[in-house]
């Protein structure tokens, strides 16, 4: 670690985190413009749709949230959750015949506070974004949360996530992050 | 000199307002006054200054005028300036009042410079106490203004340096939010430029003021942070390494920890741009002989912390330690050297020791960076070159990348081969002869197109500074190919082969970029051209079209060189002509490769090859072709053109065949594309023959193009009887066809050009043309055409009428006709019967669209109850431009549209389920839009709006898809907490 000119931002618990490379634009092809041929919902297509809630989300957060960043290390770097790895294309299950979506994240630390609050804005975003005929699950990867059993029980529970958002202080928060005014 | 009793009255308040009245009169008056009037007025207002408080005010404001005063005497600005300093406690006074004072003293230091510079510090010193405590922003932009001509007309600051810089900076960093409705209109970006240009005007600061920076770019505030480095970043171009010299360590520590940590792109372009301002001070400094180089020991601490970061591609301090010792190697070439012998043999050896792609990529592109601070510096002795050591490495190591099977690692490696050819003298020929090899391979790659797209680039850059290599290597490969591709191509046709023989003609093209390349490249290609019509394989639409395209591109390259231009044009047209004259004579033996020429697709190719060789050409030399080419087509004289022996004659314009008229297009492509002062040959007897055929109703594509040439030619001539003339012959011709018969829909097309050829130029007769057209808006047979036709008038064309091919485009014609004709079209549109709305609305749809949208804004709400209608129009067009209207209106004006927001929700929730793609697209577009309307409006409807959305979240089409989402997405937050 290196600088810290001891009155500047504090150090960084990971100042050199290992990045990843951000997939680009997804280009639009030939069939995409074609008004005949139906295009499936894919996998891309649900990760597009979390990405940007990833970007916009890790910026407002750090704009509006200093005290609630303090407790995990993500929103400390100019990154995004992709380019973090908290969220990737390969972790994204999705079947437009059978009308389900499964999604996986990845907190970058196992004791991430806002764990909960990640999978709670992708399974808003979700909710908002695709047809009412999906039926989505929002979990953690398998081993990388030390509670990953009760985030993945909260995030299923259609009663609890409906209560959640009843909250306004939590409401605000996802908007939030879902917001791409910030 | 009247004294009225007032001045002397002892009641404080009637005095002020007897000094005031004075003081008015003389504001007025300044410019009329003697200087005996003068010294006894001063002596009047210095003597009142001593009064009460309350007549200071009033005193300030005479003192102001007299300040003012041409005929003040020397001496008086001095005496009047030690008496305010003396008398006046000035931060107790109104911001008014203290305006005043420092308008005083500025007016003193505009007209008796050399008078206050007498007064020596003292100035100085009496003014810092007048400013010291200043809190209004007004006040303190001209304050600030004042420290600055201090510092820089050099008056004298005697010991109060460090008391001027306190009174100053202790604003810094400027933290001021203007007041809503302010009408002063003082932004705080203003305050922040202008101390900083009193902080950053003299080396003398530098003791206070850097501490200060580094304290602040050490704050937790942004915008202290990103003031303080742009400050630091002004300072450098005053100070000196004696100046730094304390500071530096801090300073580096201090931009070093920004860079690594900040969340702020602004931040890091800043701390940045500081260290490369530093580095360029350092650098320029001049030393004495004993002293030690800063520079030297400042870059060795940049290298020290960011050295090791360079071994770890995949760790995210790679790229701001590669930033910051760029920043600082941009800086002088001295800077450069000390760290790219450093670097680079370290990046050298990092990418062999690493072996994945990306970790290569990474790395490379860091040697691209610093080799292209090399560019910025040139070298006079050959032997410095600080590259030359590098070279055999930096070679063996591009070439690589370019064999690596990554897209991402060749990309960059190609674009190191081409700044390694932009270094004069690096590369030895045999380095050459390797790289076009590698360009030549990645030309036909076929997986990738990005891999190939860059590889053509590089070749066309380098085969302008090292032609000889590319035509020794290069052209008799691809001529090889081209035969080849020949021979396949007879034999039948594989898709491989096919797009083989495209990227051979690419190729062809993209290195043509230096005369000489041009001669043997053009050549191949006609002679390719040539071989694909002898009849002797079967030649495909598609391939004559990619031959044509290449030698358009090489046209291109050529434009900017006129000999090579002049060599095309020669070389090019008359042989492009044969071989069409050639398909268009009547055969027995109806072969088809030689009718694949006639079509229309191809003769569209060559029109645009003809039309670029013939832009750029001199007046003169257009004119020696023009000669040629206008007897070939009037009178069917063939004797210039390459290959002459043809069956019968080449008569377009008579009695010839269909075959040979098409090949007006071709004519129209050479005359329309000339200079404006070339004169035509027989320009009477071309116009007529043209008018005749442009309403000939064999065949359509002909006598479109003899329209177009028409046109052409028309909005070129300069005003007078000639053109009116032609004006005539063509009102005439139109005027006849339009009646009843077989020849409407060319009638019509000659109108519309001609219109358009007037409308372009601002011709009186336009108006009335336009009128014409649109009478036709309600005509049952041609209505629609007519409706299409606004599109046509309103866009750019590629062939005829362009900027480019010397037609007169006035810039303003379209808001002009938008002005001019667009009340004419909504009143027809509300006078029309039912059946021909529908074209009035299309019509306007297309000059609406073709709009500047600046323009336009200002004008849609007048046309909005019409754009409203619109939306329920079933035409597609229609639909799609009026929503294309509306979207920029909803973002810009959504005070007026929050009138219709009932209407514009049903109907964009309707449009969003139209068959067509675009439409629904742009109809979510617009449902987006719609959010920027004032929330309570909106409220209303939000439940409604959320289940409609919902339908084409399930779109078939995924572009629909994304549109919905974000639409959808906006309305959730609307009125919800967070948003």
């Amino acid at each position: 670690m290196v600088g810290g000119g001891g009155m500047g931002g504090g150090l960084l618990e990971n100042a050199n985190p290992l990045i990843y490379e951000r997939s680009g634009e997804r280009p639009v092809t030939a069939g995409e413009e074609d008004e005949q041929v139906p295009d499936s919902i894919d996998a891309r297509e649900i990760f597009d749709i979390r990405q940007c809630r990833a970007r916009a989300g890790t910026e407002s957060l750090f704009l509006y949230f200093p005290h609630l960043i303090r407790s995990i290390n993500d929103p400390e770097h100019p990154l995004t959750l992709e380019e973090l790895n908290v969220v990737e294309q390969v972790r994204v299950q999705v079947s437009d015949p059978e009308s389900t979506v499964a999604v996986a994240f990845t907190p970058t630390i196992p004791h991430c506070s806002m764990a909960t609050l990640i999978g709670l804005s992708i399974k808003v975003k979700l909710l908002r974004s695709l047809p009412q005929r999906f039926k989505m699950d929002v979990h953690i990867t398998p081993g990388t949360h030390a509670s990953e059993h009760a985030v993945n029980k909260q995030l299923a529970d259609k009663e609890r996530v409906a209560a959640a958002l009843e909250n306004t202080h939590l409401l605000e928060v996802v908007n939030q992050c879902l917001s791409a005014r910030s | 000199m009247p004294k009225g009793s007032s001045l002397e009255n002892p009641e404080p308040r009637t005095r002020a307002r007897g000094i005031q009245l004075l003081s008015q009169v003389l504001l007025q008056c300044q410019s009329l006054l003697l200087e005996k009037e003068v010294v006894h007025l001063i002596l009047f207002y210095e003597n009142r200054l001593k009064d009460h408080h309350l007549v200071i005010p009033s005193v300030l404001q005479g003192l102001r005028a007299l300040s003012l005063c041409v005929a003040l005497p020397p001496g008086l600005a001095v005496s009047v300036l030690k008496a305010i300093f003396q008398e006046v406690h000035v931060q107790s006074l109104p911001q008014v009042d203290r305006h005043t004072v420092y308008s005083i003293i500025t007016n003193f230091m505009q007209t008796r410079e050399e008078e206050l510079k007498g007064l020596g510090a003292d100035f100085t010193f009496g003014f810092i106490q007048v400013m010291d405590g200043e809190k209004d922003p007004r006040n303190l932009l001209v304050a600030f203004r004042i420290v600055h001509d201090l510092i820089s007309r050099d008056y004298s600051l005697g010991p109060f340096v460090e008391e001027l810089f306190e009174v100053t900076s202790c604003y810094f960093p400027i933290d001021f939010t203007p007041p809503p409705n302010d009408p002063h209109g003082i932004q705080r970006e203003d305050l922040i430029l202008s101390l900083r240009a009193v902080l950053a005007s003299t080396p003398r600061f530098a003791e206070f003021l850097l501490p200060l920076l580094i304290e602040k770019v050490d704050s937790e505030i942004l915008s202290a942070k990103l003031d303080s480095l742009q400050t630091l970043n002004a300072c450098c171009a005053v100070y000196g390494q004696k100046e730094l010299k304390d500071f530096l360590p801090s300073l580096w520590a201090s931009i070093r920890r920004e860079v690594f940590q900040t969340a702020s792109e602004r931040v890091e372009a800043d701390g940045l741009a500081a260290l490369h301002s530093l580095t360029a001070c350092l650098s320029r400094s001049v030393l004495r002989a004993d002293a030690e180089d800063l520079l030297d020991s400042f870059l060795s601490n940049i290298l020290q912390d960011c050295r090791h970061h360079l071994c770890e591609p995949d760790m995210k301090l790679v790229w701001p330690s590669a930033k910051l010792l760029q920043a600082a190697a941009g800086a002088s070439a001295r800077a450069c050297d000390h760290i790219t012998s450093n670097v680079l043999p370290l990046l050298l050896e990092q990418f062999h020791k690493h072996s994945q792609s990306n970790q290569r990529r990474t790395i490379l592109e860091m040697i691209l960076g610093f080799l292209k601070l090399h560019q910025k510096w040139s070298y006079e002795d050959k032997d410095e070159r600080p590259l030359n050591g590098f070279k055999d490495q930096l070679c063996s190591l591009v070439f690589m990348a370019l064999t690596d099977p990554s897209t991402q690692l060749q990309l960059v490696g190609i674009r190191t081969l081409a700044v390694l050819g932009a270094q004069p003298d690096l590369l030895s020929s045999g380095d050459l002869e390797l790289a076009v090899g590698h360009l030549y391979r990645l030309s036909f790659l076929e997986e990738d197109s990005q891999s190939w797209v860059a590889a053509l680039e590089a070749s066309g850059a380098l085969a302008a500074l090292y032609p000889v290599a590319f035509s020794s290597h290069l052209v008799p490969k691809l001529a090889e190919e081209l035969c080849r591709g020949e021979l396949d191509l007879a034999k039948g046709d594989e898709p491989t082969k096919c797009s083989r023989h495209l990227r051979c003609l690419q190729a062809l093209s993209a290195v043509s970029t230096h005369p000489s390349i041009v001669k043997e490249t053009l050549p191949l290609l006609l002679q390719h051209l040539f071989q694909m019509n002898k009849g002797s394989m079967v030649a495909g639409t598609s391939e004559v079209i990619a031959i044509c395209q290449s030698l358009q591109q090489v046209a291109e390259k050529c434009q900017r060189d006129p000999e090579s231009c002049w060599y095309f044009h020669q070389t090019a047209i008359p042989c492009l002509l044969a071989l069409a004259v050639q398909a268009s004579m009547p055969e027995k033996e109806h072969s088809v490769p030689r009718k694949v020429l006639l079509e229309d697709e191809v003769l569209a190719a060559m029109v645009s090859v003809i039309g670029t060789a013939t832009t750029h050409l001199s007046p003169d030399l257009a004119a020696q072709s023009v000669a040629r080419i206008v007897p070939l087509f009037l009178d069917g004289d063939i004797s210039f053109l390459p290959e002459n022996s043809f069956p019968c004659r080449f008569q377009p314009f008579q009695d010839g065949s269909s075959g040979q008229r098409r090949l007006v297009a071709l004519l129209m492509a050479f005359v329309c594309s000339l200079p404006r002062s070339v004169e035509i040959p027989q320009l009477n007897q071309l116009m007529r023959e043209l008018v005749e055929l442009s309403c000939c109703p064999s065949c359509p594509s002909s006598s479109t193009a003899a329209a177009k040439c028409f046109a052409g030619l028309l909005n070129k001539l300069p005003a007078g009887q000639q053109l009116d003339e032609f004006l005539q012959l063509a009102v005439d011709k139109v005027e006849a066809g339009l009646s009843p018969g077989p020849c409407r829909s060319q009638a019509f097309t000659l109108l519309l050009w001609v219109t358009k050829a007037l409308v372009l130029r601002y011709h009186p007769l336009s108006s009335c043309l336009t009128h014409r057209l649109m009478g036709l808006l309600s005509d049952p047979e041609l209505g629609p055409t007519a409706a299409d036709g606004f599109s046509l008038l309103m866009s750019d064309c590629t062939d005829v009428l362009t900027r480019a091919g010397h037609a007169e485009v006035r810039i303003m014609f379209r808001q002009r006709f938008f002005t001019d004709n667009v009340p004419a079209l909504v009143q027809g549109f509300h006078a029309a019967s039912q059946d021909v709305k529908p074209n009035y609305l299309k019509g306007l749809s297309h000059v609406l669209n073709r709009l500047p949208k600046p323009v336009l804004l200002p004008e849609l709400p007048t046309l909005l109850s019409l754009l409203l209608e619109a939306l329920s129009c079933s035409d597609c067009v229609v639909q799609l431009s009026t929503l294309s209207c509306l979207q920029p209106l909803l973002l810009e004006a959504p005070q007026v549209m929050s009138l219709h927001v009932d209407t514009l929700v049903s109907k964009f929730l309707n449009l969003s389920s139209s068959p067509s793609m675009a439409v629904r697209i742009a109809a979510l577009q617009c449902m987006h839009a719609l959010t920027r309307l004032p929330t309570p409006v909106l409220l209303p409807y939000k439940p409604q709006v959320i289940r409609a959305l919902a339908k084409p979240l399930d779109d078939k089409k995924r572009l629909v898809r994304k549109e919905a989402v974000s639409a959808r997405g906006e309305w959730f937050l609307l009125g919800s907490p967070g948003s």
